[in-house]
Parts: C-alpha cells; sequence; structure tokens
C-alpha cells in the first residue's frame, strides 16, 4: 500500500511551563460560554460509556441543548460496563508513596514512552476527582471495616491505587454515569436516541456539524445537526472478531470520521490481555477475559517439558516454570499485560503450552488456597471462579484455570490534541476512541480512569473554548445531503450483492488473518502478506457477501455487514501502520526489534512520535508529531 | 449433539407472530445458547430466510441486553445465569426446546426475540439517581460508609436490567427491578436526602408504565441472574409507604 509523508503536527495546544500548572492554566484560558447561551448550544455525543455518558450528562448539567446516541437498547449497556478490575486514582489513602506524580510517571513508563507527557499528567491530576464524584453518586466501592475506601494494586503497579467494586467497576461506574445521564434526560437538556447507529459525519464549511444516523428499528436514515460532535463510540479491537470487546464494539464512527478529515493516530496499537480464556472451538464467538486481579494471587506457570501430557496436579514443583517469576524476578506475575502476552505466547511457541492446541498456561490458585484458604480465595475471586466454570465446565478450586492473551483494547484511534480536538474542528473525541493517553501500551485499571477524566472533567471545559465562539450558523444543505446519500448508497450496495457469504464468515477469515499478521508479534513479511490479502477479501466481501432482509427493518445482518466493511479498511490501515514503524514498543512487538533477551526494542531516535495518518483518495498521508519527555527520562523499560 | 429449537417468529410490532421449528446438527457441549443461535442464523442467511433477531452485547452476562424464555423460563432453567451465559453442555442431546421472547404488556415485541426495555429507563428518569452535579463532589474519604451496608448496597445494585424479573412475573411486575435500584441508593448515606421522593417517583412511574402489582409470588428472584433478594421489594415498599404518609 502506497502512502506519503505530509507536514509534522507542531502544536498539540498543551501550555508550556511546569507539567503540574498546564492543565489549571488550560482551564484559566479556556473562554466562558455566558449560562444564556448555553441553551443555544447544541451539542451531539455518540456513545454512552463511560466517556460519552459522563460527557453527555456533564453537558447537559451545564446547560448546553445535548443530544445523545448509541447502538443497544439502553445507554446503561455501554461496553464500559464490562470491566471487572477496576480504576485508578492517586489517592495515595493507603500511605504507601503513591501521588500523582507517581501515577504520572508510571503511565508514561507504562506506555513505553508513546504517551504525552501533558496529557497523562492531567489525568493523574483529575483521577482523584474522579472517584469522590463516582462516590458522591452511591457507586458502591469495596470498603474496609472502618468504613473507607479499599484499594488493590494490578497489573504493572507497585502500589495500591487501584479502586474496584468487586469484580463489577466497570458496571458501577457505568451506572453512575447513566443515571447522571437520565437525570439530565428528565430535565430536558439531554435527548437520548437509543438504538441509532451513526453512519456519517456531517462537515460543513470544515466544521463537524453533525451526524447522519440509521435508526435501527424502522431502518429509517436521519440527519442531527449540532454546534459540535463528540465521538465517545468506543474501541476496534473487535477488527480481529475474537477479542474481549462486547459484540457490537466496531470502528465505524471513528472511521466515517477518518474519511472526513479526521487523522487517525497510532493505529497499530493494540492491547492483547494476557489472561482470557482460551479459544476452545470454530464457533466461538467472543472471548471472555478473567480480571488481571488474579494475577495478585494466581501464579502462571507451564510443564518444564515439551508437550507434557500428564494432568496439573501430577506435575511436580520441580518440573513446572513458573516463567513470569523466573525471568522477571522484581514484578513476577505482575507484570505489564504486553510483557506478560508475549511471555505466554513464547512458552506456547517452544511447545510448553497447555490445553487443546497447546495454546494456553495455568494460573494457579492452589498456593493461594493453602495460604489464605479457599474462603478467603472464594471471597476475593468467587465470582471469576464461577464465571470461568460456566465457560469451560472446569472447577478452577480443583484444577488451575487455562488461560491465553486475547486481544483486548485498542491505544490507537482518532488523532486529538490537549483539547480533545480532532483534526476537523468541532468534532471532539473522548475515551477509547481516540489515542491520546496510554502510548503504546495500556497499564491496568486506566481506561476507565481516561474515559471518565475525559467525559466529567477534561471535555466539559475545552468544549466550552470552541462553542464560545457559536452558535455555528446554518450547515450547508449540500453537506448534509451528500452525506446522506453516501450512507444509503453503502447500505444499498450491501443489499446488492446476494453472494453465497455472510458477513460473519467475512469478519472470521479478516479477524484471524489479522491475529495472525498483525497480532502479537509482527514481521516486515507477515505485514506485507497481510496488506496483500486484505484488499482480496474486501473484494470477494463486495462480490460474495450475503445480507439478507432489507434496509426498513430491524436487520441485524445488514448491521453487522456495514461494520465489517468497515474493519476492512480499518485492518489495511492498521499493517501499514505496523510495518512503517519498524520498531517494537508496548503492544506493538516487531520481530525484526528486540534486545538479545527477547524483550522489545524501542527506537527512539526514529519513532519517539504518535503516527497520525490522513486519508486521502492517492493513499494515506503520514503526519508525525514528535513526543518530547522533560520530566520522564526515556529508559529501557525494565520489570526484571 | 442434535437440537429441535420452536422459535417465536414475529417480522414486527403489528405481526401476530407464531412458533416456527428448526433442526440445528452438530451443536458442541461448549457452544454458548447464543452461539448455539448463530450457527442456525448463518444457515438461515444462507438459505435466503430471515436470520432469528434477538439482542446481545457483551455476552459475559453483565450488559443485561440478552434475554429469552427458554422452555418457559426466563433465561433458561439453569440459576443465577444470563442467556449468554447458558451453554449447551446444559442440554441433552435429540431435544426440543422453546425460545420466545419476554412477554409483558409494557415490553413490546420489536422483532422475533427483541423486545423494547425502555420503560426502565424511564423509571431512573423519575428518579433513580443522586443528584450531584460534576465537579462539585466532596473528598471520598469525607462519607465513611458501614462495610456492611457497603455490601448489601452493591449486591442490589449488580442488577443488570435485563428485564427477566418482568418476564417471569405472572403479574407483570417491574418491582424486583425498581426494588433493586431503590434499595441500592437507600441503603447510602448519598441517597438520604432523596431517598423517600426517589421511591415514591420510582414506584408511581413503574406503575404508569403499566407495569403490574407485587404479590409476592417470588418468580422474579427465581430467574434473575443477579440473585437480587426478595426483601429489596419490601424495602421498596416501607420506603414508598412512608412517603406516601408524608
Ligand atoms: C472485559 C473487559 C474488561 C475491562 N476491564 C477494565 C478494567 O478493569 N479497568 C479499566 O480501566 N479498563 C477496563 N477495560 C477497558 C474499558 O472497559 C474500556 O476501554 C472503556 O470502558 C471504553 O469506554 P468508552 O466510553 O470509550 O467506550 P464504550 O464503553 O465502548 O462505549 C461505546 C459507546 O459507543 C456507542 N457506539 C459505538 N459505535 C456507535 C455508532 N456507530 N453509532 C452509535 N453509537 C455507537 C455504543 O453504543 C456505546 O454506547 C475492560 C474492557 C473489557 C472488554
Ligand atoms: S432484578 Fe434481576 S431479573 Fe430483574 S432486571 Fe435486575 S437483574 Fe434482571
Ligand atoms: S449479552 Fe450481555 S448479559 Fe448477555
Amino acid at each position: 500500500m502506497k502512502y506519503t509523508e505530509g507536514p509534522e503536527i507542531r502544536d498539540t495546544k498543551a501550555p508550556e511551563g511546569p507539567i503540574e500548572e498546564r492543565w489549571e492554566k488550560r482551564k484559566f484560558g479556556a473562554k466562558l460560554v455566558n449560562p444564556a447561551n448555553k441553551r443555544k448550544l447544541n451539542v451531539i455525543v455518540v456513545g454512552t460509556g463511560l466517556a460519552g455518558g459522563s460527557a453527555a450528562a456533564t453537558l447537559g448539567e451545564l446547560g448546553y441543548n445535548v443530544k445523545s446516541f448509541c447502538y443497544q437498547d439502553s445507554p446503561r449497556r455501554a461496553h464500559s460496563i464490562a470491566a471487572q478490575g477496576g480504576i485508578n486514582a492517586a489517592k495515595n489513602y493507603r500511605g504507601d508513596g503513591d501521588s500523582i506524580y507517581r501515577l504520572f510517571y508510571d503511565t508514561v513508563k507504562g506506555g513505553d514512552f508513546r504517551a504525552r507527557e501533558s496529557n497523562v499528567y492531567r489525568l493523574a491530576q483529575v483521577s482523584v476527582n474522579i472517584i469522590d464524584q463516582a462516590v458522591a453518586q452511591g457507586v458502591p466501592f469495596a470498603r474496609e471495616y472502618g468504613g473507607l475506601l479499599d484499594t488493590r494494586s494490578f497489573g504493572g503497579a507497585q502500589v495500591s491505587r487501584t479502586f474496584y467494586a468487586r469484580g463489577q467497576t466497570g458496571q458501577q461506574l457505568l451506572l453512575g454515569a447513566y443515571q447522571a445521564l437520565e437525570r439530565q434526560v428528565a430535565a430536558g437538556t439531554v435527548e437520548m436516541h437509543t438504538r441509532h447507529e451513526m453512519l456519517d459525519l456531517i462537515v460543513s464549511d470544515g466544521r463537524a456539524r453533525g451526524v447522519i444516523v440509521r435508526d435501527m428499528v424502522t431502518g429509517e436514515i436521519e440527519r442531527h445537526l449540532a454546534d459540535a460532535v463528540v465521538l465517545a463510540t468506543g474501541g476496534y479491537g473487535n477488527v480481529f472478531f475474537l477479542s474481549t470487546n462486547a459484540k457490537g464494539c466496531n470502528t465505524t464512527a471513528i472511521w466515517r470520521a477518518h474519511e472526513r478529515g479526521a487523522y487517525f493516530a497510532n493505529p497499530c496499537y493494540t492491547q492483547i490481555h494476557p489472561t482470557c480464556i482460551p479459544v476452545s472451538g470454530e464457533y466461538q464467538s467472543k472471548l471472555t477475559l478473567m480480571s488481571e486481579s488474579l494475577r495478585n494471587d494466581g501464579r502462571v506457570w507451564v510443564p518444564l517439558r515439551k508437550n507434557d501430557e500428564r494432568a496439573p496436579g501430577d506435575i511436580p514443583e520441580d518440573e513446572r516454570d513458573y516463567y513470569l517469576e523466573r525471568i522477571y524476578p522484581s514484578f513476577g506475575n505482575l507484570v505489564p499485560r504486553d510483557i506478560a502476552s508475549r511471555a505466554a505466547k513464547n512458552v506456547c511457541d517452544e511447545g510448553r503450552g497447555v490445553g487443546p492446541g497447546g495454546l494456553g498456561v495455568y494460573l494457579d490458585f492452589r498456593d493461594a488456597i493453602n495460604r489464605l484458604g479457599r474462603d478467603a480465595v472464594e471471597k476475593k475471586y468467587g465470582n471469576l471462579f464461577e464465571m470461568y466454570e460456566r465457560i469451560t465446565g472446569e472447577n478452577p478450586y480443583d484444577v488451575p484455570m487455562r488461560i491465553y492473551p486475547a486481544v483486548h483494547y485498542t491505544m490507537g484511534g482518532l488523532w486529538v490534541d490537549y483539547d480533545l480536538q480532532s483534526t476537523i474542528p468541532g468534532l471532539f473525541v473522548i475515551g477509547e476512541a481516540n489515542f491520546s493517553d496510554h502510548g503504546a501500551n495500556r497499564l491496568g485499571a486506566s481506561a476507565l480512569m481516561q474515559g471518565l477524566a475525559d467525559g466529567y472533567f477534561v471535555l466539559p471545559t475545552t468544549i466550552g473554548d470552541y462553542l464560545a465562539n457559536g452558535p455555528y450558523g446554518d450547515v450547508d444543505e449540500e453537506a448534509v445531503a451528500e452525506a446522506e446519500i453516501k450512507v444509503r448508497n453503502k447500505i444499498d450496495r450491501l443489499l446488492s450483492v446476494n453472494g453465497t457469504r455472510t458477513p460473519d464468515s467475512f469478519h472470521r477469515e479478516l479477524g484471524k488473518l489479522m491475529w495472525d499478521y498483525c497480532g502479537m508479534e509482527r514481521t516486515e513479511e507477515s505485514l506485507r502478506k497481510a496488506l496483500e490479502r486484505i484488499p482480496e477479501l474486501r473484494e470477494e466481501f463486495w462480490q460474495n457477501v450475503k445480507v439478507s432482509g432489507t434496509a426498513e427493518e430491524l436487520n441485524q445482518v445488514l448491521e453487522k455487514a456495514g461494520r465489517v466493511a468497515d474493519f476492512f479498511d480499518l485492518a489495511e490501515l492498521m499493517c501499514l501502520d505496523a510495518l512503517v514503524r519498524t520498531e517494537s514498543c508496548g503492544g506493538h512487538f516487531r520481530a525484526e526489534s528486540q534486545d538479545a533477551d527477547g524483550e522489545a526494542l524501542r527506537d527512539d531516535e526514529n519513532f519517539a512520535h504518535v503516527s497520525a495518518w490522513e486519508h486521502s483518495t492517492d493513499g494515506p498521508v503520514l503526519h508525525k508529531e514528535a513526543l518530547e519527555y522533560e520530566y520522564v527520562k526515556m529508559t529501557q523499560r525494565s520489570y526484571k | 449433539m442434535n437440537l429441535t429449537l420452536r422459535v417465536w417468529r414475529q417480522s414486527g410490532p403489528s405481526d401476530k407472530g407464531r412458533m416456527v421449528t428448526y433442526k440445528v446438527e452438530d451443536v458442541s457441549p461448549d457452544m454458548s445458547f447464543l452461539e448455539m443461535l448463530d450457527v442456525l442464523n448463518e444457515k438461515l442467511i444462507l438459505e435466503g430466510d430471515d436470520p432469528i433477531a434477538f439482542d446481545h452485547d457483551c455476552r459475559e452476562g453483565i450488559c443485561g441486553m440478552c434475554g429469552m424464555v427458554i422452555n418457559g423460563v426466563a433465561h433458561g432453567e439453569q440459576r443465577a445465569t444470563t442467556t449468554c451465559q447458558l451453554h449447551m453442555r446444559h442440554f441433552e442431546d435429540g431435544a426440543e426446546i422453546t425460545i420466545e421472547p419476554w412477554r409483558a404488556a409494557p415490553f413490546p415485541v420489536v422483532k422475533d426475540l427483541v423486545v423494547d426495555r425502555s420503560a426502565f429507563d424511564r423509571i431512573i428518569q423519575a428518579g433513580g439517581f443522586v443528584s450531584v452535579p460534576a465537579g462539585s463532589a466532596p473528598d471520598a474519604h469525607s462519607v465513611p460508609v458501614r462495610k456492611e451496608d457497603a455490601d448489601s448496597a452493591f449486591d442490589a445494585a449488580t442488577c443488570i436490567g435485563c428485564g427477566a424479573c418482568v418476564a417471569a412475573c405472572p403479574n407483570g411486575s417491574a418491582s424486583l427491578f425498581t426494588a433493586a435500584k431503590i434499595t441500592h441508593l437507600s441503603l447510602l448515606p448519598q441517597g438520604q436526602p432523596e431517598r423517600l421522593s426517589r421511591a415514591k417517583a420510582m414506584v408511581d412511574q413503574m406503575d404508569a408504565e403499566g407495569f403490574g402489582g407485587c404479590t409476592n409470588t417470588g418468580e422474579c428472584t427465581a430467574v434473575c441472574p443477579k440473585g437480587i433478594p426478595l426483601d429489596t421489594i419490601a424495602q421498596m415498599n416501607s420506603d414508598y409507604l412512608k412517603a406516601n404518609a408524608k
């Protein structure tokens, strides 16, 4: 695939000066909107997860006129609901040496020096307010007997800064945001549109001014206009078909915005989560994550010998390889996700994997049960153990769990500046849909933090600065009509192919290809192969897909087909981005770039930048944004 | 395994609907119930038939989107399990399985097994929240909560809003859902100022939506995938009475 290089991105709008003062400075500098004017300003928020739900609620409460959209039947069901482990905050309630600076430091380092310092510092600052906000809403976080909040440590961190609500932190946080949102619906500041899918962005006079959506029940194509548009549509991990994401997660909203001019940053950064239940068969529709908190007490091992067929209980201690504890003595089982995932892949590649197909490693609670007692383990992890048993039919109290890495989170997304504004004025992107805060690797419990930081605290301030210059006047009718026609044409085209393969069968094939060639390990050769194969498969899709039913009804096959079509285009860009980045960092492991110990080898000289891709009919244009590290010295990450 | 499915098909709200029989073969016991339906749907699409519409998203038992009545029981016979977490190993080879949508007047059928549960959102809109604006919250440690209260509040808060309780109730009551929400907030200090007005508004909205009254048959808790206990309803009723006495 051909690409060209465009001018560098120089201005990210982050204020200068000491890092602790930048956000205060930006807040003070942001223009204020007169309360009487807020009612006249319309904002569209697409997505009702932690990011979109909290943003829509807060904007409504501030007095803006908000329209909110999601594809589920209720905003409360957004994918954020599934987050299990917890949310970080630099509260230092434990007095174990945590601080805003330390959370900032850990996050920049954990992101393998591919995140922006200014953004991450702000995230750490705001993290403190998130917990206060959630508690005030009635989010039932875990508590100590003294009535204060409990915390735990979580993958990659040596301090106990993770707040949690059993294994259902995302659910409880989302319900908090959802309830705040419904309060605004009742107050008349937010108009909620459920079962509506955004299919295009309306850009008029160079500004984002609205969206084209499909009512998923009637099939009606609707236009909604506003002074600004916020995308909070989540991640695109489902490009791999099998992932821990909810089935409906997709790239459509951000991809269409990309086609309209929003740069797409670091598409190749995919987080692979180390503790998922392994694949069991061809029919499988998704992978289930086992919370990483399990690694606090569970020990990861494989047999020392290859192809050891013995039951785990029959393998004596000295024939087990607790490989994480062996290779990374100071972090042991708690090494960050990218490291744990690749280590699992390596032992399986050596032929020491367990379970069907040898694609699994043990996560063993035997020692924890002996040390803490079964009751204590059950109290801590009971619901996770139950979930495991439900899916696999095996009881993890008796036999160790089997786990394997799976696609989990996408660090890439639409490029945004410090204000969370994309390269299209008036288009803001928050939560997993943007690229901003995690770098090449996301540490545990930091996505929830980012989603809520963006939605409750950052966006409501920065969007005000943009809206202060509004209302933005009439929208160009031609721009609206053009977007609407484009959407209709795509739907018609999908329905008219009438071929012999289902959308899912294409999606599965694309996903397998991405996993094999652009998954946990990438090489120049594999990526070139993918770039050859994806266009062929896409061609076949458009020649041979079969979409049953009509456009004027609830049509789940049509919905899927549309999403798969966008995944093809995204997949291609992901592979190109991975190919161009000839270094290893975080979730992006290029086999050509590793040190003598097989650890990822970064190339800071050539790649300390964000790759922001511009869409163009002549092929993608690469813009680089240089990353500077003034506070955290760039060092090779080591967890040994 | 091979199965015979009897599935409720209804093309839209105005269609009368009917049961249709399908055979599915080579079902693996490791499949989830929804994956088994996926396999059938793939076949239906290729044969040019309309696949069976059903709601789902997380497939992890947490979003509350999936839900169907399986052999007469909401979410199927396995206790404390959502449909997406129900696996085929719990069925016998050769079994006949009946699949229907939630049936309740306030949950109109949209298509096949998909129903409209937006009435639940309106119950929340009536008062299922703490009125706290963003950015003004006090430090989280300024209000301690007894661990026992926090744990009970959590137990109630785990409701996923699936609607199985309504589908199972002979009166079509939404009491368990509403009570779970009310109980969650009424057990926490944050929820106290609006406690009674909240209970009143939510119960009144529930009635206005056309959900039936609760006669304590307990069918709801029996099917609830999150094991929301019946005593939340007692809690709700007591708050409601107090609110009306005021
Ligand atoms: C199993 C699991 C466990 C996790 N555990 C943790 C954890 O413990 N800690 C942590 O920090 N992170 C965790 N994560 C990651 C975290 O949950 C997500 O990154 C985060 O919730 C994303 O939030 P979001 O608001 O950006 O998007 P989402 O919650 O994905 O919301 C997306 C929204 O956009 C809507 N939408 C999407 N496309 C369209 C469209 N075209 N039109 C209309 N609407 C659309 C959807 O309806 C939805 O409302 C976990 C993730 C998974 C999968
Ligand atoms: S109370 Fe139980 S059955 Fe009813 S909506 Fe909540 S989780 Fe579902
Ligand atoms: S699909 Fe989410 S609970 Fe079943």
